[in-house]
């Protein structure tokens, strides 16, 4: 009987450095991954057919438990897929706010993505300096909506309130705070001998190859291919706004990290462009059959009672019609397609996450690499296992 | 636009076409599928090169009862298209994995959720549900609640050692 060579290794779904549950079975030839099958699933809460069943209004708190860690973002595609359905014009301001929100999330995204990764190589102190800036972040958060993490403060046709003064406040001071603790990661990592031997030349994609996979965001990116919706195909005014799409040209784990750690910075860019060039005006549209009308007028002036009421009772009515809306989430492109069918409840929604791709892509990526290699290239695509079985 | 430039390539291959908030969407016959998919991903004209998502539809009461949902992107000119394909609850479609990489999983996605079959698949598993789970939860006709759920609840069902 012919020996067997290779040994099998499962690892996860409870592994810390796969970032959730993400399970892999793989098999080993001495420290060199032959084969790698990712399981998912275990975090399937049925996200999609649990939105059959309620009303648009009602999956705006769903959305936000996709990808957890960047909240806002998702928040902002389904809206912006909603109101491209009824047809809802969205007013300048709640835009630039929107933008805020987004890239804020964009960058809370990136500080759990660059804490754990580092945590996972062995670079332990970097988690605590993120997890402190991500702090303000969830204050302006707090301050904005009430919630920290999740704050669903998105409405079809703008916001759920107008902004406080405490909120400029709050934002201008971390724009101003926060090139500095840039500064402090990069001093901490980019030229850090140990982290650039365990991330270059590791998981290293071709462009073509990466394309092929469906990935989108900073990992297609890192493979140079400047694939960035809010540049290819803006929405939200982001078209207002300068910022350059960084992009790496080797592929490997060390180009997705240098283009996600230049992100930061264009993302600080984008929040202080709209922060200082903020346009007055009104942060909800008045559309009538999506905007609530606000609580004073529904005392004087009863076609406004009805209408709250309708809106309350019923939700917001879509016509029959199927879109397609992305927006570049903090992984990559993070797209939903809704089919409305006349009532107030989608026919169907489905969500395109861009992890699910990036974690199809895992087994390309750690064919031939060393067990401990699994690991940063695991932290290189910046999985979120809610967004994948969502 | 688009169209025209399809039709001119390849004529008598749509079946229908949708303009709806400024988007297209096409329908396509079932028998020039492969031939269809192929000419969008390799041409010079389209070079639809990155396959964003494959979505599945139960129409439940309307036959055939399912649509597929091909969103496709094409960098080189930046535009958008989506493709739609009518399937019966018995047909089996071709993957098409062999031309884009990034249809396994959405399509090991549709299989689980609502049970539409495809060959030359590479590897055909439930993704999001369990192996032998029984069903396909984003069908109509899957019960959102379990067979017990309207029981009243039974204190002397419960054993005590």
């Amino acid at each position: 009987m012919a020996e067997s060579k290779t040994t099998i290794l499962n690892m996860g779904p409870h592994h810390p450095a796969t970032h959730g549950v993400l399970r892999l079975v793989l098999e080993l030839d001495g420290e060199t991954i032959v084969k790698a099958t990712p399981h998912i699933g275990h975090l399937h809460r049925g996200i999609e057919k649990i939105a059959e069943n309620k009303n648009y209004h009602q999956i705006i708190p769903l959305t936000d438990r996709l990808d957890y860690t960047a909240a806002s973002l998702n928040n902002l595609g389904y809206c912006m897929t909603v109101e491209k359905l009824i047809g809802v014009e969205v007013p300048k301001k709640a835009q630039y706010i929107r933008v805020i929100m987004s890239e804020l999330a964009r960058i809370m995204g990136h500080h759990l993505w660059l804490g754990s990764h580092a945590l996972d190589i062995g670079a332990m102190t970097l988690i605590f300096y993120t997890f402190r800036d991500r702090e303000m972040i969830m204050n302006i958060n707090e301050e904005l909506s009430g919630y920290r993490l999740t704050p669903s403060f998105l409405r079809f046709g703008g916001l759920a309130k107008d902004i406080t003064p405490d909120f400029i406040k709050y934002v201008r001071d971390f724009v101003k705070w926060f090139p500095k603790a840039v500064d402090g990661y990069n001093s901490l990592l980019t030229d850090n001998i140990i982290w650039r031997k365990r991330t270059m030349g590791i998981g290293t994609i071709s462009a073509e190859e990466a394309l092929n996979y469906g990935m989108t965001g900073p990992s297609l990116r890192g493979s140079g291919i400047g694939y960035d919706i809010r540049k290819v195909l803006p929405y939200c005014s982001y078209d207002d706004f300068d910022f350059v799409v960084p992009i790496g040209d080797k592929g490997d784990v060390y180009d997705r990290y240098l283009v996600r750690m230049e992100e930061f910075k264009q993302s600080l860019h984008i929040i202080d462009q709209a922060i200082e060039n903020l346009p007055e005006g009104p942060v909800k549209s008045d559309n009538p059959w999506v905007s609530n009308p606000e609580i004073n007028e529904v005392s004087e002036d009863i076609s406004a009672l009805i209408r709250r009421f309708k809106i309350q009772s019923e939700g917001a009515k879509a016509p029959v019609g199927e879109v397609y809306h992305s927006v570049e989430g903090s992984k990559g492109e993070l797209g939903f397609y809704l089919v409305g069918d006349g009532t107030a409840q989608p026919f169907r929604m489905k969500i395109r996450p861009p992890c699910f791709m990036l974690t199809s892509a895992l087994p390309r990526l750690l064919e031939g690499h060393m067990l401990s290699d699994a690991i940063s290239i695991i932290g290189s695509i910046d999985i979120v296992l809610g967004e994948i079985d969502r | 636009m688009i169209v025209e430039k399809i039709n001119k390539s390849l004529p008598g291959l749509i079946e229908d076409q949708i303009w709806f908030r400024d988007e297209l969407q096409i329908y396509v016959k079932k028998e020039l599928f492969i031939s269809f998919m192929k000419h969008l991903r390799y041409n010079e004209d389209f070079k639809f090169d990155l396959l964003l998502d494959v979505a599945g539809i139960d129409r439940f009461s309307i036959k055939p009862r399912f649509e597929l949902v091909y969103i496709l992107y094409s960098l080189e000119y930046n535009m958008r298209l989506i493709v739609k394909l009518k399937v019966d609850i018995s047909d089996i479609v071709p993957s098409m994995t062999i031309f884009w990489k990034s249809a396994n999983w959405p399509e090991r996605e549709v299989y689980d959720l609502l049970g539409i079959k495809f060959s030359n698949h590479p590897d055909l598993r439930r993704i999001l549900t369990w192996d032998n789970f029984e069903g396909h939860p984003l069908r109509k006709d899957f019960p959102l609640q379990g067979p017990d759920f309207n029981e009243k609840f039974n204190p002397d069902s419960i054993k005590v050692y």
